[in-house]
């Protein structure tokens, strides 16, 4: 099973929640509402083109735009030796997405680490907690809009 | 007359020294270090610690993994402001004397992150006798900075009691 079949039988399984579907640096990307993400993930999992392994899981924040964050999901397929790259976007005012750890163990840190740096919340996540960040830290470091300058210690600095 | 000599021990040799400076002579070749190592210069460490570069040759052989049998501490690698607590804890567990080195730009300034994790530069934290730079120091620069802390605990007040320091 090719590539090209992978995106084209995703559109055709998904009509309304594939926006878009292209090629880019070698990898196929495919564009999709962010309400089809669990059925999409579970049917390239599940499916014909069997994505067994989550490669990983991150988030970009393009400050400025509307809606402001995109998810970036990485797939590789064992049996295929194939790639597959899946985006959607967030709007800031509802900062939601499925979570994926029912269907990979491993979104369950990559999940924690986005929550933590970018403030999204996974919906279904069995313990959505930081994972770098200490309690009490407040906001989200790898935000546009963190400021540069802020420090937040735990204990009292000389300066 | 030189065979009578050899035959009879050596009497009434003495030396005269005093007290502060035979004290730091037994403390600068007696260091037992707690590595508090983080990061990458961790590598450099081994490498400065072990036989090719063997930093047992100054006295420092001794690797303590508990911060209460050690009297050195080298602060290996970046330190984060999450880890700080963790670090004073260490230096707090400390018996006196100590002495600490800050081993690696991270250690020293932040190095290149400077950023809202990292602490900028361990002196923020707990007092530092020795900078070592680089990133990461040669073993080369690694012995020249323990030199450094050996001359300056030769040179130092030896304060050695502990429990009876006038008010």
């Amino acid at each position: 099973m090719e590539e090209k079949t992978i995106l084209e039988r995703l559109r055709e399984e998904f009509p309304a929640g594939v926006k878009d579907t292209l090629t880019s640096l070698g990898d196929e990307v495919a564009v999709i509402d962010k309400e089809a993400l669990l059925q999409v993930a579970t049917f390239l999992r599940d499916g014909p083109a069997e994505f067994a392994m989550l490669l990983d899981l991150t988030c970009v924040d393009y400050a400025g735009e509307e809606p402001r964050f995109e998810m970036v999901y990485h797939l590789f397929s064992l049996s295929r030796n194939r790639r597959l790259r899946i985006k959607t976007r967030l709007g800031e005012s509802d900062l939601r997405i499925a979570s994926l750890t029912s269907l990979w163990k491993n979104a369950d840190w990559l999940e924690r680490e986005v929550y933590d740096l970018f403030g999204v919340h996974f919906e279904g996540h069995p313990y959505l907690r930081r994972l770098f960040m200490y309690e009490g830290f407040e906001g989200h470091p790898l935000r546009k809009d963190y400021p540069l300058r802020r420090r937040q210690p735990l204990i009292r600095l000389k300066e | 007359m030189i065979e009578e000599k050899k035959k009879r021990p050596p009497t009434g040799q003495f030396i005269t020294t005093q007290f502060n400076l035979l004290l730091g002579w037994a403390r600068k070749f007696s260091l037992f270090h707690y590595p508090f190592v983080t990061a990458c210069c961790g590598m450099e460490y081994m490498s400065a610690a072990c036989a090719h570069f063997d930093i047992d040759r100054f006295g420092a052989g001794w690797t303590r993994f508990s911060p209460r049998q050690s009297d050195m501490l080298l602060v290996v690698g970046t330190i984060t402001h999450k880890e700080a607590p963790v670090l004073r804890t260490v230096y707090d567990q400390m018996t006196e004397p100590k002495w600490v080195i800050a081993f690696g730009t991270c250690a020293v300034s932040g190095g290149i992150y400077d950023n809202y994790a990292v602490v900028q530069g361990i002196d923020q934290i707990i007092p530092v006798d020795v900078y070592i730079p680089g990133c990461p120091p040669r073993p080369e620069t690694v012995l020249d900075g323990l030199l450094k802390l050996q001359e300056k605990i030769q040179h130092q007040d030896q304060d050695w009691r502990w429990k009876k320091k006038r008010s």
